[in-house]
């Protein structure tokens, strides 16, 4: 509770390792992952949490980096997208998006992998509707979407 | 990039409220910072304090009673999911899986959507038709205000700067209520929003409706309850609701004060409340005798 600048101790698992950082209270998760941490799967497009590129999972959940207090993270597992293949092999979102064409200029891929990733642990096996109506606020300018949705309808049934 | 700022978690209601008599114009209540580090991030907020709410004791309770008691931190996630609300405002529980998008569901929070008093909330508009009160704590002790009169405009509410919201009071519709909430529009919040729900006395071919509540957003600069729309409707037969909806959505139409914006023209938006205020109490009329009709609109959602 000192100045403004004062730093503040976190202790976060990230993609699974545990992390102590000092961040300012003020920093934002996303430049935390981006400039503290080098994990530059996360991007920075709209920055008013309508586009979904900075999406990061905090304790499994969906949130926008961009807009979110690193400090809340404290005490919490922050997944990635670099955190998201076990290794050398992938995720069988990654495996579906590439076997369907679902990544093109790939600048929302990091947000969309991990948006679906939150939605099969809510839902095993979502419907079409479910899926489109939790990828809204995750915009892609390239795909047209039909390949994404067409990739995690197949990841959920391979997981089913 | 934000400035900095000092943030304090107080843990109970007192503590951060003589923080906020403390700090006075220099600190803010801080939630899911949803909207708030929007406007930080813009700089058209400079807070040099933060207080956090999320970690005072009930603040994200929710508890049942005559009244559904819903915490201020409580997130939109949690209304979507929780068994309680489901059970006794289930309305509530549809329209919160629509709000936003998913990552402003989980963080963002009821209490922050009410105090923003954005013109387009969601929650507000459904809520003034369940009879909402909020509570506010302060130094000074409780109070409790209608939603009406917490929500003065456009940004604009009744709380002073020492006050909190601790909750918001639900009044649960009697057994047997159809009620609707339709959203429109294409941007990221709703164009309009309209609440209906239509309570019926009386079975099969001598039901009347015994209480109407028609309720819009986003189009006025503060929701409100239209009291000439819900005055057509009360006493009506059953039967005739289809008919007579018509005519209360032109008298809910006539009442708005809508202005020229991004969402559209004056005029299209007084056009659009007739014509999904008709198409609300039509589905809410459906479910008060049971049914559940498939409403499908161009970019509208039906809950
Ligand atoms: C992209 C986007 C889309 C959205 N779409 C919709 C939509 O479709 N429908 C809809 O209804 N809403 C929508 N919203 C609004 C959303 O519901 C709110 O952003 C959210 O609920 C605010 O909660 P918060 O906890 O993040 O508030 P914060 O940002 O933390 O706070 C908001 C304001 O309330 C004050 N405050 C917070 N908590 C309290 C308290 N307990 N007591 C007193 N003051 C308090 C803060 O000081 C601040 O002024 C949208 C928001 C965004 C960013
Ligand atoms: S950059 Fe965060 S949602 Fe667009
Ligand atoms: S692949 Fe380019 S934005 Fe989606």
């Amino acid at each position: 509770m000192a100045g403004g600048q004062a730093l503040e101790r976190i202790r976060v698992v990230v993609n699974g390792s545990s992390r102590e950082l000092e961040v300012a209270s003020h920093a934002l998760l996303l430049d935390v992952l981006r400039d503290t941490l080098d994990l530059k799967g996360a991007k920075r497009s709209c920055d008013t949490q309508v586009c979904g590129a900075c999406t990061v999972l905090v304790d499994g959940q969906a949130v926008s980096a961009c807009t979110y207090l690193a400090v809340e993270a404290d005490g919490r597992a922050v997944l990635t997208v670099e955190g998201l293949a076990d290794g050398e092999s992938l995720d069988p979102l990654q495996r579906a998006f590439l076997d369907a064409g679902a990544v093109q200029c790939g600048f929302c891929t990091s947000g969309m992998l991990l948006t679906a990733r939150a939605l099969l642990r809510d839902n095993t096996a979502p419907s079409r509707e479910d899926v489109l109506h939790y990828l809204r606020g995750s915009l892609c300018r390239c795909t047209g979407y039909r390949k994404i949705v067409e990739a995690i309808m197949t990841a959920a049934g391979g997981s089913r | 990039m934000l400035r900095p700022f000092t943030l304090h978690r107080p843990e109970t209601a007192e503590a951060a409220c003589a923080l906020l008599a403390r700090l006075g114009e220099d600190a803010a209540p801080y939630a899911g910072g949803t909207e708030l580090l929007l406007l930080m991030k813009l700089g058209l907020l400079r807070p040099p304090h933060l207080v956090d709410v999320k970690r005072v004791s009930g603040f994200g309770d929710i508890a049942d009673g005559p009244r559904l008691t819903i915490g201020a931190t409580v997130t939109h996630r949690t209304l979507e999911r929780s068994p309680l609300v489901r059970a006794r405002c289930p309305l509530v529980a549809s329209v919160a899986r629509h709000v936003a998008n998913v990552r402003v569901r989980n963080v963002g929070t009821v209490g922050g959507n009410l105090a923003f008093a954005d013109p387009h909330s969601d929650l507000a508009t459904l809520f003034l038709t369940l009879d909402a009160t909020v509570e506010l704590v302060s130094p000074r002790g409780r109070r409790e205000l209608s939603l009406a009169e917490f929500v003065r405009g456009p940004w604009e509410t009744a709380r002073r700067p020492d006050e909190l919201l601790a909750s918001v009071r639900l009044a649960p519709w009697p057994v047997g209520t159809g009620a609707a909430y339709v959203k429109f529009g294409v941007h990221e919040r709703p164009t309009l929003g309209i609440a209906v729900a239509v309570s019926l006395d009386g079975a099969g071919g001598r039901a009347r409706v015994a209480d109407a509540r028609v309720a819009i957003g986003c189009v006025s600069p503060r929701p409100a309850r239209v009291e000439v729309a819900e005055a057509r409707l009360n006493g009506v037969a059953a039967a005739e609701l289809d008919d007579v909806s018509g005519a209360a959505a032109d008298a809910a139409a006539a009442s708005v004060d809508p202005a020229d914006d991004l969402h559209g023209s004056a005029e299209y938006k007084r056009e659009m409340v007739a014509v999904f205020v008709r198409r609300a109490l039509r589905v809410a009329a459906a479910r008060a005798r049971g049914a559940e009709p498939s409403a499908t609109f161009p970019y509208a959602v039906v809950a």
